[in-house]
């Protein structure tokens, strides 16, 4: 693993799942998650929670990231997601980032994407709500 | 379509949870009727999503939910069929309280040879005040005979 002294820090659920960043396209952080028994769902496939927790995962990192960059410090609360599951997750590497469409005083809409071979035919993808909140410390 | 006797056992079934992330989770069956299914989900520090305040992330969430719901989707249907997710939307109305099991109900309300239409909720003790919303739809993978 390389050190990158700027990357957001994932919770331990991402951890524990086996979600990493793997690198930054610009301030956007590139998530993986490798395929393991513990985020299978019918044999030989990703199950579906562990494909939204990804999604998830990458929403996040996309928008702490942009708020990181602009030293904002905020509580992040997810508001709601919708998850289209477009192909089956085979037994491989996967990738998820998030794209922020806008991202207001109060939330922030961001889509996302999860892909294994190619990233122009994603498996998954997500669009999230999240409220941002004044930091309570 | 006459409506058999349902065969799908939800309880028995179960022990689907026992393997693959469901059972890295650690989803476990609570009850079940004609069109639903509940589950629980025990807290677990590897689930959380806040270190700070231990509350559990929503990935573990949509995941149980995915599951109740689709488990729903079967005793409904009265036998399992293969399908899967096509979308799912969680609404999250408030965080879950640190610490406790929080318990997933998938109900099954509309079924079709090709789809089965699903919502539920997620509580952490009680069903008036649920932690999400959700509503998802799987297609089968193959049409079931009738």
């Amino acid at each position: 693993m390389t050190d990158l002294p700027d990357r957001p820090t994932l919770p331990p659920y991402a951890e524990a799942m086996g979600i990493a960043i793997e690198r930054s396209e610009k301030t956007t952080p590139i998530l993986t998650m490798d395929f393991a028994e513990h985020v299978q769902g019918r044999p030989g496939y990703l199950h579906g929670g562990a494909i939204s927790g990804l999604l998830e995962m990458a929403g996040f990192a996309a928008l702490k990231a942009h708020l990181d960059a602009e030293d904002s410090n905020r509580e992040l609360k997810p508001i709601n997601v919708s998850i289209q599951f477009l192909r089956g997750g085979k037994s491989q590497m996967t990738y998820a980032a998030g794209r922020i469409h806008r991202v207001g005083r109060r939330n922030a809409h961001i889509l996302v994407e999860a892909w294994q071979d190619d990233r122009e035919n994603p498996i998954a993808s997500a669009v999230m709500n999240i409220l941002i909140a004044p930091a309570e410390n | 379509m006459a409506t058999a006797p349902s065969i799908f056992d939800p309880s028995k079934a179960a022990i689907l949870l026992q393997h693959g992330h469901s059972g890295w989770l650690g989803a476990e069956y609570l009850d079940h009727g004609p069109d639903w299914v509940e589950l629980a989900l025990p807290w677990h520090e590897k689930l959380v999503g806040q270190p700070e305040t231990g509350i559990i992330a929503s990935g573990p969430i949509i995941a149980m939910m995915d599951m109740a719901t689709a488990l729903a989707a079967w005793t409904k249907r009265g036998k399992f069929v293969g399908q899967a997710t096509l979308d799912l939307r969680v609404d999250y109305t408030r965080p879950a309280k640190p610490q406790h099991t929080v318990i997933g109900r998938g109900e099954c309300y509309k079924l079709t040879k090709s789809a089965a239409f699903v919502r539920g909720i997620a509580h952490d003790g009680d069903p008036d005040d649920p932690v999400a919303h959700v509503a998802g739809v799987f297609m089968t993978l193959q049409a079931p005979r009738a």
